[in-house]
């Protein structure tokens, strides 16, 4: 859109503004006037429920986001946690789906370039990438070339920039063929002394450009985030932004070495909604104004507007406020490293927001009423109704467990993704301790003997079939799959992907998952820190599965005495932990093997959570156990066959006969593939299973001995004998084999 | 020994060479900006891995017509052993160090890995630590270092020995299955004439740790420093 | 003036782009489709005004930094 010479402000513009009637009718009454078109894509930015969570901040604010390790919670860039020694870790997690469904490669690509910057402007230097993505059925037309797309600019980007991308998580669900997620996540390191803030202060202190020039890239791409898909979205590509993540990387650097001066005052980077939202923010957080000289402003285009350069969403930029005096050593840093640097404007003890351009007054707009008074929705919501229990009798359960085993583990969800993250640079900075592939990834702190486990995770299933559950569940899984590597769970990022909020029913996904994650961030001492809205994530009508995305971070205060799943032994005793009681309602064996997608998601028993998860963390932090694995999708055998292959080991089990005598109630295949929550399965020598039964018993920990590993198959006494290379052949042969189809 | 790294602006695994050759001689190396065009006297340098300025062009066009690599150049002429690793190498043949050049990857893909390779030769200060015909395991991460060079250069390569490293099978067979990028006659690291210059597309410096999940690499180190202390 | 630069692989020289552009596009139905080689068009915008210094400094460009001459070839075309 080009500014005409004074463009007439109809309802018709308001409306392409993503404004409703009430809020523009709030503009006129916050500005006192008409404002002009500039003004208007302002308001329109700042306000849509990218920028405003207008209809999810009150839901927001039921989420626990205190502890004493917890430097700063939500509302700044990231969140902060304190990880001992004057070290603290930055955080988070963040959406970037509709831009990826549009231009799969640059949409990835600029998704993991913004969570990047959201967590170097904050003074960290980003050590680990992951990501969460969501794809329609694999038989959809477009799921391969978005999945493909999608993966490349993720690696394209981050393995350019030089931070590894060590973790997350892909699955494929029908309800995502019109709307897939890519949602990334950041962990940076930093000094606990050496944090940086957006709050904008001292009058008159100089405001810096810095970063690449501006061009007329994804304007009112914020807009476009927050706004339903239709048959013609597709037509929106020229709004989808380029990276360069080589300026990324300068970018970083530089930054990061003026943050070793005491230069810089404030520092926020331009996100969504560009130049506008960052200088909003700043004024905003400050409570001062600030007026910039858009001539000042580095451009990539000629004649661009007022319009365009507040609204431009170019990538690579951040904006800072920096103590007067300090610009030319600031500016020597960037001309170091060949960054653009600009000093555009000066804080003002105005409150307001005051753009010039050849001498004019081109906007101005009040700060507070804009950022503070944003419009704030009680959606009207609808619960979702609870589905009926799964009669297990109905059920044709074929007692054959050997086939449904290699069944789930060639299905898409379960299937390797070596042929994704095997493109990802996971190894660089060489601190990766624990790849891919395992419950979490492990990255070593830089020189010292701790480490940071991370994860991301959610059960979309469970979360459509019961948001409470579903939302405790992914917290619960999170916290499970960073005991499961011996870290202390510390915090989580929340990405939160829902529908149309103007739907009730959709409102009640989101207001169901929010208090399921709440009763389980309270129960675990797991605040949330950081976190992202995205909402209208639906196609004509159709949303996808509610994914109240979990991103967490542990901590292993020594990283020698640390877990991962493979077997690593022949001859170690194989444990299991945790209640069986064979649920399998919305499991994979269900959907899978049976073809429905029924009953109530596993019940998330938050008390035997923490006390089985606190028992395994316990022993692994003695170093008894250094072989775990939590138990998710696909339950117990398919665990157990992921630790076989992970170890290129086999084992021998046979069913615990305290189970068998109580057959009746747990069929077979319920045992073997229910996704009973808060269980593990672990190895350990011979000689010390005795001795952790008993203080397992001892602890209330239910415990049963399965059978040892060893040998070069996986048996079930009683029904199956599987050797581990026709098991691996099925895990890592579906995704390259569905990928290489044209 | 004091080695030097070369810094490009996009070179990312330069703190990954700093940090094995430090711990491998006990003392930091100095760090080449890329704009230096004087080194100072130094024993060994170090081209790592990374995009040296975004690999717009080509992987390394660029940075080889730095003003470092001016010098770099220079100094290899006379003789200063040069270890040039995954990016560093694609720097290296752009900058006429090693004959050849690394083409994307015959799969187009970027891969990140752990691969075993054989090692052709002990008799060269970067390879003194291992046995011939040894196989070793290093990983990969590059989406061009598939190595090409015409009939002719190969067949001189191959008659002077200059191949350090190729890709095989943890049998240590050099199979067409075990070539991870399409690399002709599965080069995975490769000499000059003198064997003073090494350029790899393995990262040895990723796997000199036991806590990163080997360390295969670190004989390379142990190498250098037994030929240049 | 301008000058659009061409850059190739050499035949002989392995294309995998050009290769996997071919395999699409015959995927997508189109059919007689021979080789595909893909290569790059670089622009450049020139000060100079005469054709003959122009091409010459455009083809020291190519030579020292915009085609690996290993294996690539290139041509030029300046427009006036």
């Amino acid at each position: 859109m080009r500014e005409a010479a004074a463009p007439e402000i109809t309802p018709e513009v308001v409306a392409a503004h993503g404004l409703s009637p009430e809020e523009y009718a709030r503009a006129l009454q916050i500005l006192g006037r008409e404002p002009n078109l500039t003004e208007l894509g302002i308001f329109s930015v700042m306000w849509s429920e990218h920028c405003s969570y207008k209809s999810s901040r009150k839901w927001l604010k039921r989420l626990p986001t205190t502890a004493p390790w917890v430097i700063c919670g939500p509302g700044e860039n990231a969140g902060i946690i304190d990880i001992g020694d004057g070290q603290a870790v930055i955080f988070k997690m963040e959406s970037h789906n509709h831009p990826s469904f549009i231009e799969p490669y640059q949409g990835a690509a600029t998704g993991v370039g913004g969570i990047l910057r959201d967590v170097f402007t904050m003074g960290a230097r980003p050590i680990a990438n992951l990501n969460a993505l969501r794809f329609g059925a694999p038989e959809h037309s477009k799921t391969r070339h978005l999945l493909a797309g999608v993966v490349a600019g993720i690696g394209g980007y981050g393995n350019c920039v030089g931070v590894p991308t060590v973790g997350g998580e892909c699955t494929f669900h029908p309800s995502f063929n019109g709307n897939i997620l890519v949602n990334a996540m950041t962990v940076g390191l930093v000094a606990r002394d050496r944090i940086f803030y957006s709050a904008a202060a001292g009058i008159g202190n100089p405001v810096v450009y810095v970063g690449s020039k501006t061009g007329r890239d994804g304007i009112h791409g914020a807009t476009m985030a927050s706004a339903e898909f239709d048959e013609r979205s597709e037509e929106k590509r020229p709004t989808v932004q380029v990276g360069d993540p080589f300026t990324e990387k300068l970018l970083i650097e530089a930054c990061l070495e003026l943050m070793k001066t005491d230069a810089i005052v404030a520092i926020q980077d331009m996100g969504a909604a560009g130049l506008t939202s960052s200088s909003f923010e700043m004024a905003s957080k400050g409570g001062v104004g600030i007026e910039l000289d858009l001539d000042c402003v580095p451009a990539r285009e000629s004649a661009m507007s007022a319009y365009e350069i507040m609204l431009s969403e170019s990538q690579e930029r951040m904006l800072m406020v920096l103590k007067p005096g300090r610009e030319a050593e600031a500016a020597a840093i960037f001309e170091k490293w060949e960054v653009d640097f600009a000093v555009i404007g000066h804080v003002t003890d105005s409150g307001r927001m005051v753009l010039k351009m050849a001498g004019a007054t081109v906007a101005d707009l009040p700060v507070a009423p804009l950022s503070a008074a944003a419009p704030v929705y009680d959606r009207p919501f609808q619960a979702t109704p609870p589905r009926p229990e799964l009669d297990c009798a109905s059920l044709a359960l074929s007692p054959d467990l050997g086939p449904a085993l290699l069944a789930l583990l060639a299905c898409p969800d379960l299937a390797a993704k070596r042929w994704i993250w095997q493109q990802y640079d996971h190894m660089v900075m060489a601190d990766t301790i624990q790849r891919p592939g395992g419950d979490a990834a492990v990255v070593r702190v830089h020189g010292t003997e701790k480490a940071l486990a991370l994860t991301t995770d959610c059960t979309p299933r469970y979360c459509a079939a019961s948001p409470e559950a579903g939302g405790a569940q992914a917290v619960a899984e999170a916290w499970r799959n960073l005991t499961a590597v011996g870290a202390r769970p510390l915090a989580i990022t929340d990405c939160l992907n829902f529908g149309n909020p103007e739907r009730p029913e959709i409102m009640g996904q989101l207001v169901g998952c929010i208090e399921g994650m709440r009763e389980a961030c309270l129960a675990l001492d797991f605040p949330v820190v950081s976190g992202n809205v995205s909402l209208y994530n639906e196609t004509n009508g159709k949303a996808v599965q509610p994914v109240p995305g979990i991103g967490a971070v542990g901590l292993l205060a020594d990283c020698r005495r640390m877990a991962s799943l493979g077997l690593k032994q022949p001859g170690m005793r194989l444990l299991l932990i945790g209640d069986t009681a064979g649920h399998l309602g919305q499991s994979l064996y269900l959907r899978e093997i049976l073809g429905r997608e029924e009953g109530p998601p596993p019940p998330v028993n938050l008390a035997a959570e923490r006390r089985n998860g606190d028992f395994v963390r316990a022993a692994i932090a003695r170093g008894e156990i250094d072989t775990c694995h939590d138990l998710a999708d696909g339950g117990l055998l398919v665990a157990l066959a992921e630790m076989c292959l992970a170890g290129g080991i086999g084992a021998r089990i046979a069913r615990p006969a305290a189970d068998q005598a109580s057959a009746a109630a747990i069929p077979a295949a319920a045992w073997a593939f229910g996704e009973d929550q808060g269980r593990y399965l672990v190895a350990l020598p011979e000689d010390l299973a005795a001795s952790f039964l008993a203080s397992a018993a001892a602890a209330g920990v239910p415990a049963a001995s399965l059978g040892r590993s060893g040998g070069e198959d996986l048996t079930l006494e009683g029904s199956f004998t599987i050797s581990v290379a026709e098991l691996g052949a099925a895990n890592e042969g579906w995704l390259p084999a569905y990928m290489a189809q044209p | 020994m004091q080695a030097a790294v070369v810094v490009f602006p996009g070179s990312n695994c330069d703190r990954d060479a700093a940090v094995a050759l430090a711990e491998a001689t006990g003392r930091p190396p100095y760090l080449a900006w890329h704009r230096d065009s004087a080194l100072p006297a130094v024993d060994l340098i170090v081209i790592p891995g990374g995009f040296a300025y975004g690999d717009y062009l080509r992987a390394g066009a660029m940075a080889a017509r730095s003003p470092v690599m001016r010098e770099v150049v220079a100094r290899a002429g006379r003789g200063t052993p040069i270890l040039a690793i995954c990016n560093g190498f694609q720097v290296a043949t752009e900058a006429g160090l090693l004959p050849g050049v690394l083409m994307r990857n015959a799969d187009l893909r970027f891969v990140c890995r752990d691969v075993h390779l054989k090692v052709e030769s002990d008799k060269t200060p970067f390879t003194a630590h291992y046995r011939p015909g040894q196989v070793i395991r290093i990983p990969i991460a590059h989406a061009e270092g598939n190595y090409f060079a015409d009939a002719a250069t190969l067949a001189e390569i191959e008659a002077r020995g200059q191949v350090a490293f190729r890709y095989c099978a943890a049998d240590g067979a050099v199979t067409a299955a075990a070539n991870p990028n399409g690399s002709q006659h599965n080069i995975a690291g490769l000499f000059n004439r003198a064997r003073t210059v090494l350029g790899m597309m393995p990262h040895p410096e990723r796997l000199a740790d036991p806590l990163l999940g080997g360390s295969d690499g670190k004989a390379m180190f142990t190498s250098l420093i037994a030929a240049l202390s | 003036m301008k000058a659009r630069v061409h850059i190739t692989l050499k035949s002989g020289v392995l294309d995998p782009q050009g290769k996997a552009i071919g395999h699409a596009l015959s995927s997508l139905g189109f059919t007689g489709i021979g080789e595909v080689r893909q290569g790059k068009v670089i622009e450049i915008e020139l000060a100079e005004s005469d054709p003959a210094t122009a091409r010459a400094s455009i083809e020291a460009m190519c030579t020292k930094l915009l085609a690996n001459i290993v294996i690539e070839n290139y041509t030029i075309a300046i427009d006036a």
